[in-house]
């Protein structure tokens, strides 16, 4: 619920993703934006590099450790911490503590700062509240990510907040669960998979019928989005904070 | 098509070959989109579904902290019901006990009944080798049999096949009797013709198990044809393959986990067939195999005990998580070129070799996690792959450029200043490869994202200098 006027005003911290800093940076101003519309303050660490994912899944236990130590010294003072990418935001919630557990003094830090980390749909749905906003007439389906779908749950947050865009029609599409083939460094290594399990994600966005597809992680919506331009295809691509902030009309 | 050592590049051939394989592709499709469906329809009549997964996961960890203790107990019961237990440490040695029945008996006909142990040993290719008559008697395993292939599933071993390929087959292989056409209901009669006489001829039939009940020494086997219990009642030696973890204390067990068992599986409540074979014919009896004999195959198992992978011990064969795997869909079963495919056969498969071989397999997931949300018995399966792809950078079994560029990527990161030159670096490389706001192809690695895809190009500034700006 948003904070009532007597108490401090709150601040959280921007996690700004490697893909969002590089290659979107209207996803950030969105998060911002959404946040400073719920009265929160927007704190953006300057020494922020990336959570230590590829580290972490490319087996490289001890320096995904220390991206977690990094990570954690630079959020643990803060009240949140808001997240705009599933897997980024489960990298913290879920694998820091499993990191750093059989560290005394870390093992405590990860689960304080695991307990303020937020993805940002459950963030809005859940802390800061979210009043929606005015989209013109888009018709549009989800794509559930399946870092933020299985690993925190992500299924009706972003749904509900959807719901709250006026001018949006939501529709689902067949298999919205399956993954999009992004997996990281899987798309890299097996491009010809890859292109498979994508290719099946756009047949089922084209049967829905929508105009754009919607997505809460930018390694998905990149596939996706690089997979239908390559194909032709007029379908846009959002990140969810660009759409629940009111900007699709300029992204 | 045959085994392989399992690296990601060997991996990756394999499934391109299989992604350009149409009638592979359309078989794959009718059993994820049959299986997936089937299996949910079959867990939202059963609202108990995740109370009774959860009860299945403390069972089996219980009994996987007494394994030993359970192992022997199943042997005494099995004594006590007039059959006989023996151990094999390897699949070797476990196909050397098997040959020796076979000499005790006088066996020389042998009917073989499914069985992924089975697989793991080659038996019926060491049986045929060593003179034996070995003939599969599942339609699957017969059909692979012909061939000269290896099961593609493991709970349907030739799912990679259509009836086109099976009539082909009959007609290549049966002769005479190859009349049938093309019909599902032609070809099965034909099998079972064909079968009939191996069945009479047996004196031995071998089966595998699901569970091995320590309570009571009794094997539970399912199956969907049925063609177990025939060659069980025919021969009048029963010899059963098996592994060590596919004990369980009591019978109850046994039946919570064929409820689970059979709905992630195929979603039927229970299997066509569930048998219970508990020791030889009882005296005065006046059916029942004459011998009953057990070989429990260790195979690398009991190293995982206690270890972090332990958990795949938990793995009932439901097939749900191959069901469900994306890349399954694409690569198919072979591509993993190891006996068991998929998320479970990623996890399990290393750890039998006792070597690196088929550690890589590990790679091929995107860890969506779909395996983990259907297993019915909770195994964390994108986790232990996790592992193996730990012990393979630890062991520097990755490949050199992709731990370099890692370790480079992590060294990067902790220099914030640098590795913000570095992206703005990049992004304005990218901005150059780039035409009317997209990139249609990358040179060295990015070559990967460009062959069936482009790249959005970066805008021109990053967020971290637009914020800097603002201020
Ligand atoms: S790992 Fe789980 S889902 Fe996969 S076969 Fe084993 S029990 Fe079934």
């Amino acid at each position: 619920m948003p904070q009532s006027s007597t108490s401090k005003k709150s601040a959280a911290g921007l996690w700004v993703t490697c893909l969002v800093n590089l290659f979107r940076p209207s996803v950030a101003w969105a998060v911002v934006r959404l946040l400073n519309q719920a009265g929160i303050d927007v704190i953006v660490p300057k020494h922020q590099t990336c959570c230590g994912q590829p580290s972490y899944n490319g087996g490289d236990r001890s320096n995904a450790r220390r991206a977690a130590r990094q990570v954690i010294r630079q959020f643990e003072r803060l009240d949140y911490m808001v997240v705009p990418s599933g897997s980024c935001a489960a990298m913290i919630r879920k694998h820091y503590p499993e990191l750093l557990k059989e560290d005394r003094d870390w093992s405590a830090r990860a689960n304080n700062l695991a307990a303020k980390c937020y993805e940002l749909t459950e963030f809005l749905n859940h802390v800061a509240g979210y009043d929606g906003t005015q989209v013109s007439s888009l018709k549009a389906t989800y794509h559930d990510s399946c870092s933020g779908l299985r690993e925190l749950n992500l299924k009706t947050a972003p749904r509900d907040l959807l719901g709250r865009v006026r001018g949006l029609e939501l529709v689902e599409m067949r298999d919205a669960e399956r993954c999009c083939g992004f997996g990281g460094a899987f798309c890299l290594k097996y491009p010809e998979l890859s292109n498979d399990m994508v290719s099946r994600k756009i047949r089922n966005i084209m049967d829905s019928g929508a105009e754009c597809v919607i997505a809460g992680d930018l390694g998905c919506l990149m596939t996706l989005e690089g997979k239908l331009h390559r194909l032709g295809h007029r379908i846009r691509g959002y990140h969810i904070a660009e759409i629940l902030a009111g900007m699709e009309g300029d992204a | 098509m045959t085994a392989g050592t399992g690296s990601p590049k060997r991996f990756r051939e394999a499934s391109r070959t299989a992604l350009n394989n149409e009638r592979l592709q359309r078989a794959m499709n009718r059993l994820q989109s049959g299986f997936g469906e089937a299996r949910a329809q079959a867990i939202a009549d059963l609202p108990e579904f995740d109370a009774l997964r959860d009860l299945a996961r403390q069972r089996k960890d219980f009994t996987l902290r007494h394994l030993p203790q359970y192992l022997a107990a199943f042997e005494q019961a099995v004594r006590r019901a007039g059959g006989r237990v023996h151990w094999a440490k390897t699949p070797q040695e476990a196909n050397r006990i098997v040959r020796g029945l076979c000499q005790e008996y006088d066996c020389r006909h042998v009917v073989k009944s499914k069985s992924m142990v089975g697989e793991e040993m080659r038996l019926a290719d060491y049986l045929l080798g060593w003179g034996a008559d070995v003939i599969e008697t599942d339609l699957g395993e017969y059909i692979l049999q012909l061939r000269q292939e290896k099961p593609s599933h493991i709970i349907a071993p030739a799912t990679h096949l259509n009836r086109d390929d099976i009539a082909e087959t009959f007609q290549a292989t049966h002769g005479e009797d190859g009349q049938q056409g093309k019909a599902a209901e032609g070809l099965v009669q034909e099998a079972r013709h064909r079968l009939r006489q191996k069945f009479k001829q047996a004196e031995m039939a071998i089966t595998g198990a699901n569970f091995l009940v320590a309570e009571t020494g009794t094997v539970v086997l399912v199956t969907n044809e049925g063609n177990a219990d025939l060659g069980v009642t025919l021969a009048p030696h029963h010899v059963v393959v098996s592994s060590i973890e596919k004990v369980v204390p009591t019978l109850k067990d046994a039946f919570l986990f064929l409820r689970l068992l059979a709905r992630s599986a195929t979603g039927q409540d229970i299997s066509t067939y569930t048998s219970l074979y508990t020791g030889r014919r009882r005296d005065g009896a006046t059916d029942g195999p004459e011998t009953f004999d057990v070989v429990l195959l260790d195979g690398g198992r009991s190293d995982l005990l206690d270890s972090e992978f332990e958990e795949i011990l938990h793995c009932i064969r439901c097939g749900a998580c191959l069901n469900h795997c994306p890349v399954y869909a694409g690569a198919g079963g072979h591509a993993y070129g190891s006996i068991y495919p998929g998320p479970m056969g990623a996890v399990l498969a290393p750890a039998l070799n006792d070597g690196t071989v088929h550690r890589e397999l590990s790679q091929a997931s995107t860890f969506c996690g779909k395996c983990e949300e259907v297993c019915p018995v909770r195994i964390p399966l994108p986790k232990l792959m996790r592992y193996w792809r730990e012990k393979s950078f630890g062991d520097h079994q990755s490949p050199f450029t992709e731990r370099v560029m890692l370790r480079g990527w992590a060294w990067l990161c902790r220099h914030p200043h640098l590795y913000r030159s570095v992206i703005r670096l990049m992004s304005s490389l990218l901005r150059r490869l780039s035409h009317g706001g997209w990139i249609t192809s990358l040179p060295g690695l990015g070559r990967a994202w460009t062959q069936d895809r482009d790249m959005p190009a970066p805008p021109a500034k990053t967020f971290f200098e637009e914020w800097e700006d603002k201020r």
